[in-house]
């Protein structure tokens, strides 16, 4: 079992010709995903990488039952493409354009609020079903099909997280990357329900950092719905000083909320194992699953 | 991008919402002229921070020479590390009562909040903590913004709480239906992340002014409007090149690199991917050491992204070991090594590197740094322990 996707996801590119837009098409196809459609307007009727190219989401959809999107646009065009995927009926959108305007997000976010797609992204790594498909970023080779899921706002510690997961053998059910930004399609509390849907994920391992407080309602979700597997939890970000920016455009202490001990702090009252390191997160795991 | 106060008010002026009578100055002249026209003013400092009022960067004369004194004391002045580059000279106000209305991005809601309050001014932070019914909120539709009804509910909500304004009540949420509005589309059409008026005096003669306000333009969305960029380059730099912000921050983002200075630190830190570094930061610190700095690399970063990075952290003479901190994924390990290798012999390093690296082709990387003499590690908290072994803890 898996949550997002699986071997039969049908995706649709947005931006297949770009110089990464095509680098990252062609992982995902040597991983074994169905891309079956690449969108680029005013270059319809043409093909690459082996698929169709159309001028817009909708003929697409129409013409090749496209169930999903990955959206890697530039930033100045990135929040209308989600539009026009959300618009067109896909039942998921993966968007990992970094730098959008925060504002065409939250209109973005809004205006696929009232569709029947489940946005993940922006700025984020993408999701791994291990043995199945992948959108996205994540390397090839991290993921092993398995018994943990994984959602994280992290790229590089989402990959370390898979990898130390598949090298001590539990292996993965699903790994989100939900991205870094302030306005995100999906948030903790928007995947941590469908881990619960998947009797094939044993634990839930959540990679947090600083800023914000998707981490806190992320406690709050696990004491309020009586969640019945282990959580092993890991913030990024405790030497932060606050009103930094690490980075991230969501990474950053303001005032008294989203820093790194706030967010250990109501993980652990939550129930989460917290651990100090990625190899401390692996270990916990491993104590946390039954044989 | 912190607006300064005279950005913020000649935005809102441009969109109608009344502001004191002021002009800038950038020479004692300037504000002695400003006095001779307005009277009485205010010289209020134009720096991006909070706290000008108490570092002594607000003066208030009577005369024009005396305007051109303050204006000359002031313009000399550094306020926590900005130099004072412009003052701001605006005629006074006769305020009856002092309301806060502004428009923040709210995470959570992923939308903009309109926040009203009877109880503007310096304390309003202390107000939302302490007495938050006394804070008044609305998230307007991204697509349609607030609407009246919206905004006289917000208006009667915050105006409970104020006993003086009751029976100005009415009156004011008519007046507060289009002002609130016309905020709101300013927030929109400039990409704004914060923009408030706190004071939004109530004058004695009843009407609504902006007498202080804050605008902080999205980053992201600073290729929408460059020419506030450009104004706001010529206040925080002026001729020499200075600015307030940490030096160091300052050259890394002429370089173009995604960095953060830790002053005092020992250890210089890089990363791929911002969660990565961040987290290579806590790891140095969770054995003891001091990182110096935050370094994202990002995705994809080749050889010369590498050199220029190792250059950057270097400058500060305190760093005395690097940690570097690969993930292969996109970033290519054999490409950072190269990076690694040349700029230790072009720069001449003789400081310890530690290299941690995995993922996308470690094992050529790994070679390439152990035939050039640096030992490469695949465990990021060992590689931590081994850097702070070599540097020194904190003491």
């Amino acid at each position: 079992m898996a949550i997002l996707i699986d071997a039969s996801t049908r995706v649709l590119v947005q931006g297949i010709t770009g110089r990464e837009g095509s680098f990252h098409t062609q992982q995902m196809q040597a991983y074994g995903t169905r891309v079956v459609a690449g969108v680029v307007p005013g270059r319809g009727g043409g093909e690459t990488l082996g698929v169709p190219i159309f001028d817009t989401v909708a003929e697409a959809v129409a013409r090749t039952g496209a169930d999903t999107a990955f959206t890697i646009v530039p930033p100045p065009f990135a929040a209308d493409a989600v539009m026009e995927a959300a618009a067109a009926g896909l039942r998921l959108g993966v968007c990992v354009t970094e730098g959008i305007p925060v504002l065409d997000m939250v209109r973005a976010t809004a205006f696929v609020a009232g569709t029947a797609m489940r946005l993940i992204g922006p700025n984020c790594p993408g999701v791994m079903t291990p043995g199945q498909a992948k959108i996205g970023f994540i390397p090839n080779h991290v993921g092993r099909p398995g018994r943990v899921g994984v959602v994280a706002r992290s790229g590089t510690l989402t990959y370390e997280v898979i990898q130390g997961l598949s090298e001590a053998g539990y292996g993965e059910t699903t790994a989100v990357g939900i991205g870094g930004d302030p306005v995100l399609g999906s948030t903790f509390v928007d995947i941590l329900p469908l881990f619960a849907g998947d009797p094939a994920t044993e634990a839930v391992v959540l990679v947090g950092e600083i800023g914000g407080s998707d981490e806190e309602r992320a406690a709050q979700w696990i004491r309020s719905s009586g969640f019945d597997r282990p959580v092993i939890a890991f913030i990024s970000g405790r030497t932060a000083p606050p009103g930094k920016r690490m980075g991230h455009a969501g990474a950053i202490i303001s005032g008294t909320t989203g820093s790194a001990q706030g967010k250990i702090d109501a993980l652990s009252a939550a129930g989460a194992a917290v651990a100090d390191t990625i190899e401390d997160v692996v270990r916990l795991v491993g104590e946390r699953l039954t044989p | 991008m912190k607006l300064l106060e005279y950005q913020a008010k000649r935005q809102f002026a441009r969109v109608g919402i009344e502001v004191p009578a002021g002009r800038l100055a950038r020479t004692p002249e300037e504000a002695a002229a400003a006095a001779r026209e307005l009277g009485r003013v205010a010289v209020k400092a134009q720096v991006p921070i909070g706290g000008r009022g108490k570092a002594g960067g607000i003066a208030v004369v009577s005369s024009p020479e005396e305007a051109h004194r303050e204006a000359a004391r002031i313009l000399a002045m550094e306020i926590r590390g900005y130099p004072v580059r412009s003052v701001w000279c605006e005629a006074g106000l006769e305020i009856a009562h002092e309301l806060y209305l502004g428009i923040t991005l709210d995470r959570d809601r992923r939308r903009l909040a309109l926040i009203l309050s009877a109880a503007g001014g310096m304390e309003i932070e202390e107000v939302a903590a302490t007495s938050p019914e006394r804070i008044a909120k609305l998230w307007p539709d991204p697509f349609a913004g607030p609407h009246p009804f919206q905004v006289r509910e917000l208006a009667f909500s915050a105006l409970a709480h104020a006993p003086a304004l009751t029976e100005a009540r009415g009156r004011l949420a008519s007046a507060l239906v289009p002002l609130a509005q016309t905020l709101y589309r300013l927030a929109v059409d400039l990409d704004a992340v914060t923009c408030e008026i706190n004071p939004l005096a109530l004058t004695v003669g009843g009407r609504l002014v902006a007498a202080d306000g804050k605008l902080e333009v999205d980053e992201n969305a600073e290729y929408r409007h460059p020419e506030l960029a450009a104004e706001l380059a010529l206040d925080l730099e002026g001729q020499d090149g200075r600015t307030g912000d940490d030096p160091y921050e300052a050259e890394a983002k002429r370089r173009g690199l995604t960095y953060v200075h830790l002053p005092g630190g020992s250890i210089g830190c890089i990363g791929n991917g911002a969660g990565l570094a961040m987290n290579t930061l806590d790891l140095v610190q969770q054995v003891g050491g001091r990182p110096n700095n935050f370094l994202d690399i990002g995705g994809g970063a080749n050889a010369e992204k590498v050199r220029a990075s190792l250059a950057m952290i270097l400058s500060d003479p305190d760093v005395r070991g690097v940690f570097i901190n690969i993930f292969g994924g996109i970033t290519r390990g054999d490409e950072v090594a190269r990076g690694i290798v040349q700029a230790r012999d072009e720069l001449g390093i003789t400081l310890p590197l530690v290299v941690r690296m995995t993922g996308t082709n470690e094992e050529e990387g790994r070679r390439i740094l152990s035939e050039a003499g640096i030992v490469p590690g695949t465990s990021a908290p060992d590689a931590a322990r081994k850097i702070v072994e070599l540097v020194g803890g904190a003491r």
